[in-house]
């Protein structure tokens, strides 16, 4: 295994480097969060991709589409081709991160996101839609692989008396990006549009630019704490007790281990059941309540479900501190089945409130499981490659992203093919996904401590 | 691994380095959010 000097470079990079980043006294811990949060609220955009979708489609026609302008089918590719992209950059470049530092692995993730921006820019401007894929969809999905797990560790190591709320904190950022996202890129492209441009060739370019910028100004504010470091006032357990080990497992072992694929099962049914919904909240909210939610107030009801997954993130993480990660994701399933089984109900009594409110803290709990399973995967295999083995992890995410949606979509095609009522065609969807948050369940109560035999030697921790 | 406790700095240059990073973040976070509630508000019209 290469040491963390050998990791280092020289010349004009060398202030990236992990040698560069240990903070000097006097620094303060709370300046780590906002540095973590300049990369999530830029890569939350992803979730904010599909307002280009229509501009994209009229790029020849620009008033509406041409014969050879692209399809809604071609560019809804390139969410998916970034979504995979994620999870494969998570999960290949983990060790490598946990090796580099944040700030050169931040920096990375700039370049990658950002220049993916400006790639794309160039396919929208000639029209080549490869070149979108290539931009967008790979470089850029490798960035927000980088860049989603680079802050995790380095947040863990300076608030090891409140992991939960220190990596809720940066998730938090991941679900509010698309709030800024979305009216900032509808708000540019009217800014870029003309009688013979729709204006994504320049929004691209100047998100790019300004993605680049913020997410390399959390490069050079992050900091890592010097060896032995330990906050005021913190003692560190010498024990472990119950699912909280003081001990190390290396990323490869853990693969070995069973805890790692029911943690990797908790995180994909909780995801799943989540974005299912997600995906078909606008079109369900208007088939649920037909004639009492516009099309304007479904796109409100979308925003709020995000602001909801933004604050359940740092809610349910900071709570995770307090009552266990295990207690945490238990509460998730048990309360989460309870309020899948009864949303049907609200259509049929037609309570719009009911309905908002109990989407509202289903969508908490989905942020809630993005944001815990960083501490969840610190208490069971101790932090020295907890930010490479969540890498792994998150392609229960990418799972979950396909699995998710499809459920979804084909089972209400399903049922409104046999002549079931659009207003009623998601019941079944809500108890099958009841039940797979019940399966969630029964994994998370199967979790229990890493056997001994996968711990690291305490002398080769530190190497 | 040997502990050693490290004291925060919590005044002077270190405060408004604090203030300016998380007004950094906080500022079109904030302009997010209000956007969200701005058009969530339509839902309950």
């Amino acid at each position: 295994m290469a040491s963390l000097a050998q990791a280092d470079s020289r010349g004009l990079f060398s202030w990236l480097d992990r040698s560069h980043t240990v903070a000097k006294p006097g620094f303060s811990r709370w300046l780590v969060p906002p540095a973590a949060l300049c990369v999530h609220l830029c890569i939350g955009q992803v979730y904010a991709f599909s307002v280009f979708n229509l501009p994209m489609t009229r790029l020849i026609g620009i008033t509406e589409s041409a014969p050879d302008d692209w399809k809604l089918t071609q560019l809804g590719w390139i969410f998916s081709i970034a979504i995979v992209f994620l999870g494969l950059a998570a999960a290949f470049t983990g060790t490598w991160l946990d090796r580099v530092g944040p700030r050169k692995a931040m920096f990375a993730a700039a370049l990658c996101f950002g220049g993916g921006f400006l790639i794309s820019a160039f396919g929208v401007h000639t029209h080549q839609l490869w070149i979108v894929y290539l931009g967008y969809g790979v470089l850029g999905g490798c960035g927000l692989g980088l860049g989603y797990i680079s802050p995790v560790k380095t947040l863990i190591t300076w608030f090891p008396d409140r992991p939960g709320m220190a990596t809720g904190m940066a998730i938090m950022g991941f679900g509010g990006g698309a709030m800024i996202a979305s009216p900032l890129s509808v708000w540019l492209m009217s800014q870029f549009s003309s009688p013979t441009n729709v204006g994504v060739t320049g929004t691209f370019i100047t998100l790019g630019l300004v993605y680049m910028f913020f997410m390399m100004m959390g490069s050079v504010i992050v900091r890592v704490p010097p060896k032995g470091w330990a906050p005021e006032g913190y003692v560190a357990p010498t024990e472990s007790k119950k699912l909280i080990t003081t001990a190390h497992v290396h990323v490869d072992e853990a693969l070995k281990t069973p805890q790692f694929y029911l943690l990797w099962g908790v995180l994909c049914l909780n995801v799943t059941a989540g974005i299912g919904v997600l995906s078909q909240a606008s079109a369900m909210s208007q088939e649920m309540f037909p004639g009492r939610i516009s099309v304007l107030a479904a796109s409100g009801f979308v925003g709020l479900l995000s602001l909801f997954n933004m604050l359940g993130r740092f809610f349910w993480a900071s709570a995770s501190d307090f009552i266990g990660r295990r207690n945490t994701y238990m509460i998730f399933f048990a309360l989460g089945m309870a309020l899948y089984a009864i949303v049907p109900w609200t259509g049929a009594v037609g309570s719009i409130v009911l309905f908002v409110t109990f989407y509202c803290i289903i969508m908490t709990m989905y942020g809630g499981g993005f944001a815990t399973i960083p501490a969840y995967l610190k208490d069971v295999f101790g932090t020295r490659y907890v930010g490479a083995i969540h890498g792994r992890l998150l392609t229960a995410w990418s799972a979950a992203g396909v699995f998710g949606p499809v459920l979804v979509n084909y089972i209400r095609e399903y049922q409104i093919n046999n002549g079931v009522p659009k207003a009623e065609a998601y019941s079944v969807t809500m108890y099958i996904m009841a039940s797979l948050l019940l399966v969630g369940f029964i994994l998370n109560w199967m979790m229990r401590p890493v056997d001994e035999r996968h711990h690291m030697d305490p002398k080769d921790v530190d190497a | 691994m040997t502990e050693t406790t490290h004291h925060e700095d919590v005044s002077g240059a270190n405060k408004i380095k604090l203030v300016l990073a998380w007004s950094f973040v906080g500022i079109p976070l904030l302009w997010g959010v209000f956007n969200t509630l701005a058009k969530a508000a339509l839902l309950f019209q």
